[in-house]
């Protein structure tokens, strides 16, 4: 008999055991990269579509170094800055890897990253027509997650914090908000920084995270993914398991009656 | 005969097709093609005949986030 804590997280026809989703983007080389996954123990990696670069076949690709029989690719449509190009993007996605889901991303400039509303909402709408599973890269206002979820997104994923900023969950009160009105999966992607914030994130009742900088910038990037994976389990069980509540004063924990020294 | 591959001129033969041209490159794995703007779908390469001033694109897999 399965748990709550072991319950699988669906996303359309897709299914996972583990809720941790990793990217594989800015490693120092693609071995360091192979061994952080297999410490993150995550099922899902992100990757990018670019142009090839044509001339030099030197190069490693990638996908020589991904299991796919070990992971399910998501491509994203990062450095997408319209809907037209995002579109594209997901296209040129799915007849790379022969998948029919995306991480949609539709961002507003360089230096902030974040999404470009209308053109997410847009892009997701389109794509979800043409048979796509969504799952799209969002802000944390949650008059607009209920719109991406209205428009079909499998899954809405609100940034934790800006693309890379490692500053972990700023506005839990609207993630919060977010999961109270769903009736999607939330993930959390974006701005995690270390293994608290994976928790913080899956405390509040995410179903998941995805998060690529966090391991990747980090100093020793096998351990960290080893922290990040403990991080989602602990935080998955203690959301699951009810925590206590905050009060202001004490209740202690040890019996009041029979102290030593008491009278009668 | 004039096309445009990522961006860059490239001139190539009458009657070039999309298998063709990728041939001709230096590719360093699968990868997946844009004739002005549409996917032009694998099973498509060998029939696709490239035209004057067809916008291409060829992309690959990396990295990300």
């Amino acid at each position: 008999m399965s748990t709550a804590f072991e319950k699988k997280l669906k996303l359309g026809k897709y299914e996972f055991t583990n809720r941790l989703f990793v990217g594989t983007g800015k490693y120092q080389t693609y071995e360091i990269m192979q061994e952080a996954l297999e410490a993150s123990k995550c099922e899902v990696v992100t990757v990018a579509v670019r142009r090839e670069r044509l001339l030099d076949s030197q190069d490693r690709n990638i996908l020589d170094f991904i299991d796919r029989e070990k992971y399910t690719l998501l491509p994203n449509t990062a450095g997408c800055f319209n809907a037209e190009d995002a579109i594209r993007c997901a296209k040129l996605g799915r007849e790379l890897l022969e998948v029919d889901w995306v991480k949609l991303e539709v961002l507003a400039d360089t230096q902030t990253l974040l999404p470009e509303p209308i053109g997410t909402l847009q892009a997701t709408e389109a794509l979800v027509k043409d048979g796509f599973t969504v799952l799209v890269y969002t802000n944390d206002d949650p008059v607009m997650a209920k719109r991406l979820e209205e428009v079909g997104a499998t899954s809405v994923m609100p940034a934790a914090a800006p693309i890379g900023t490692g500053q972990g969950v700023l506005n839990p009160n609207n993630i919060k908000i977010i999961l109270e009105r769903a009736n999607v999966p939330i993930i959390v992607d974006a701005g995690v920084g270390t293994a608290s914030d994976v928790s913080r994130a899956m405390e509040l009742g995410a179903e998941g995270v995805l998060l690529n900088t966090g391991i990747a910038g980090a100093k020793d990037p096998v351990l960290m993914a080893k922290a990040m994976h403990y991080g989602l389990e602990a935080g998955r069980a203690a959301y699951l398991a009810g925590r206590i509540g905050k009060k202001l004063y004490a209740t202690a924990s040890s019996p009041v009656e029979g102290t030593i020294g008491s009278h009668g | 005969m004039n096309i445009i591959l990522n961006g860059e001129n490239r001139a190539i033969t009458e009657g070039t097709t999309v298998a063709t041209l990728l041939g001709e490159l230096a590719l360093s794995g699968p990868v997946a093609v844009e004739l002005n703007q549409e996917i032009c779908p694998k099973k498509a390469h060998t029939e696709t005949t490239l035209n004057q001033n067809d916008i291409v694109e060829v992309v690959t897999i990396v990295g990300g986030g």
